[in-house]
């Protein structure tokens, strides 16, 4: 059974349309992420699944109830947000019980509750604080047990970490995992960062403009995006699109540096009927140093010869900006073998790994 | 500015075993001048503003014979509170000889109500306008606001029009009313764009949380109001207690409000001008204000400048 069910979801404020007909679902125990840039109307999504929001038209599952006109209060859900949204005047206790109290949960009940949520996140020594004396992860956390204490149906996350620094995001993120793990409830969390989705998620949502582009696991995402927006948006730094024509139905050709031709053969035949131009995507950890020990470790491994324009070391990795015709591609090498600025460089590209695109349609070939 | 002279005898380099550095010193005594200059400027002005409270202080305390023969400003030779407890019981204004007494009652009578309803109505209001927002409340609010600019002379004739019909000419609660609602502009302003600075997430916590119009108003934003009700208990207080024109008009004689009542003291009497009293009445008159003002002041500062949330 899915735990929430969306059909052809539209949202729009007059003239103006945030949600163009969203179809989502989230299976009991799921984690959903969805994912993209500001703007395209994810938060509006979230808040319309918590009820925060009106519904223009399409219909809310929340498990077996259409939830399109029922109270915030009455969906048994909660939610995380950004801001946190803790009561200032509250106690941490008060903030974790405020919700039992309207519910009214007999006092005994909300105490144990309490107990239980504060023993999960590790905050029993903060209940008698104010959030104004909390720090940043500390109040994470207590917007987490504010959550938690209800068990709901499902649980909502508005961007929960973009406040933190960088090194505590990172902490936050494995331990949301290790809770859901845990605690095994279906999830939708909104965020912008593509590494949150991938790492935390078992099914993303990739939206763009108001619409659902991909709906699928991280790695049926990250290997074949379904078109060059998704392709474009997932991963970091970027998959690199390289305009290319089709020479037969197993190899295509690419504009080299010194303006000649460079001929790829394809990993597997293209289908009847692709046009001839298309748009080559290819991942900068697909992209290598072409050795003969690497072509018999990887048969699909096609080479071509590219200018280094310049190497950027990050300490794991070393990134490396190739000229290629007229435009330039992130290759990701292994710091002992990368190539060095101004050397010429053989490529192995691993194009049982490369997409192609159509450059009219964008989508995947 | 000034050049800063070259020093021969400072060397950054050398030792200085003395500890004695003269541009140190230099910016030492140009700090010691400016803040003078400033102090200066600042105690003339206070003396300038504080000099008429200081004469009323004095004549409340002068015999009127005294008065009589030094004149209206000058340094007190004699010394008593008769004045005081004249003005307070027994002066006689118009006929009846109970001094300001029932006026100051009926001053308080009038402006504690008028004050904590219409910060109320002006609480709720302001909930409402910045955070349950509806169409056309923008619309309603700027309404509001028109209020805010809207001289009270401009609604004398329409109050005189209600209050006559609903019989509450010449009573307090007639006044308690009007204040009520002429107050209604300012209390709503201040607290709407002091509840606009919560944050809108925390009302749709508490949405989920199963909170209500009423429990969200209570549990969340009444918690985090008190610096902003300061301000308009505060703004409300000295406006309505010192109030006048409504009062002049709309009641007479022993229903009056002080500040009406101590026009009747001035205006009133074939006999020779009592200063003594009158300078009592009137500080008698301006204690409440003047004592919020003491005790709230920092208050009132603070609550203004600072917003919900720290």
């Amino acid at each position: 059974m899915s735990a929430l069910m969306i059909r052809n979801l539209h949202k729009s404020y007059g003239s103006l349309e945030i949600l163009a007909g969203i179809d989502l679902e989230a299976k009991t125990g799921e984690f959903v992420a969805l994912v993209g840039p500001s703007g395209c109307g994810k938060s509006t999504l979230l808040a319309m699944i918590a009820g925060l929001e009106t519904v223009t038209s399409g219909e809310i599952w929340i498990g077996d109830r259409l939830v399109n006109s029922v109270q915030p209060k009455d969906r048994d859900i909660a939610m995380v947000f950004q801001s946190y949204a803790l009561y200032p005047t509250m106690t941490v206790r008060q903030n974790i019980t405020f919700g039992m109290e309207s519910r009214g949960v007999p006092k005994a009940a909300q105490a144990e509750a309490v107990q239980r949520v504060a023993a999960l996140l590790q905050i029993e020594q903060l209940l008698k604080r104010k959030p104004g004396q909390l720090s940043g992860g500390q109040r994470q956390r207590v917007a987490m047990g504010r959550a938690l204490v209800r068990d709901p149906k499902l649980f909502l996350f508005d961007e929960p970490l973009s406040n933190l620094d960088a090194k505590l995001r990172v902490d936050m993120r494995t331990e949301i995992k290790k809770l859901h793990h845990r605690v095994g409830k279906t999830t939708v969390y909104v965020t912008h960062d593509q590494v949150e989705a991938m790492t935390l998620a078992s099914r993303i949502a990739v939206m763009n403009q108001g619409s659902v582009q991909q709906f699928d696991t991280p790695k049926r995402i990250y290997d074949r995006p379904t078109n060059m927006f998704v392709a474009g948006f997932m991963g970091s730094p970027a998959m690199n699109f390289i305009p290319a024509r089709l020479t037969g139905s197993t190899s295509i050709s690419v504009r080299a540096a010194d303006g000649s031709d460079a001929s790829l053969a394809l990993a597997a035949p293209m289908p009847a009927g692709a046009p001839k131009d298309v748009v080559l995507g290819i991942r900068p950890e697909h992209i290598y140093r072409f050795t003969t020990d690497l072509k018999s470790r990887k048969p699909a491994v096609a080479s071509m010869q590219a200018p280094v324009e310049l190497v950027e070391p990050t300490g794991a990795e070393t990134l490396a900006v190739l000229r290629l015709g007229d435009l330039e591609i992130t290759g990701r090498f292994e710091p002992d073998d990368a190539p060095v600025m101004g050397e010429t460089i053989t490529l192995g590209i691993d194009m049982s790994r490369a997409c192609l695109f159509d450059p009219t349609t964008k989508a995947l070939l | 500015m000034a050049e800063i002279a070259p020093d021969a005898s400072f060397d950054p380099a050398r030792p200085n075993p003395t500890g004695f550095d003269p541009e140190a010193a230099a910016a030492t005594r140009r700090h010691f001048w400016s803040r003078f200059l400033v102090y200066a400027v600042l105690t003339l002005f206070a003396i300038v503003y504080l000099v008429p409270l200081l004469v009323v202080i004095f004549n409340s305390l002068r015999e009127q014979s005294e008065i009589a023969r030094n004149g209206l400003i000058s340094v007190p030779r004699s010394f008593r509170f008769d004045a005081w407890a004249q003005a307070w019981g027994s002066y006689c204004v118009s006929g009846t000889c109970e001094g300001m007494k029932r006026n100051f009652f009926n001053s308080l009578a009038m402006t504690i109500p008028a004050t904590i309803i219409s910060t109320i109505l002006g609480a709720m209001n302001g909930y409402i306008l910045s955070k349950w927002r509806f169409r056309g409340s923008e619309l309603i609010f700027n309404l509001m606001l028109l209020g805010v600019f809207m001289p009270g002379q401009i609604s004398l004739m329409p109050w005189a029009f209600l209050l006559g019909k609903l019989g509450l000419t010449n009573s307090t609660y007639g006044l308690v009313l009007i204040h009520v609602v002429q107050g209604i502009s300012f209390t709503t302003l201040f607290c709407r764009n002091f509840y606009v600075s919560i944050p809108d997430d925390l009302i749709k916590a508490a949405r989920i949380d199963g909170a209500g119009f009423w429990r969200i108003f209570r549990k969340i934003i009444l918690p985090l109001s008190p610096p902003i009700l300061i301000v308009t208990v505060i703004w409300q207080f000295t406006g309505i207690w010192n109030e006048y024109l409504f009062g002049v008009v709309f009641t007479s004689g022993q229903q009056q409000p002080i500040t009406a009542a101590l026009v009747a003291l001035t205006a009133g009497g074939t006999t020779a001008r009592a200063y003594d009293v009158m300078s009592a009445a009137v500080l008698i008159g301006a204690l409440p204000p003047l004592l919020i003002y003491l005790f709230g002041g920092k208050y009132f500062v603070r609550g203004l400048t600072q917003g919900a949330i720290k």
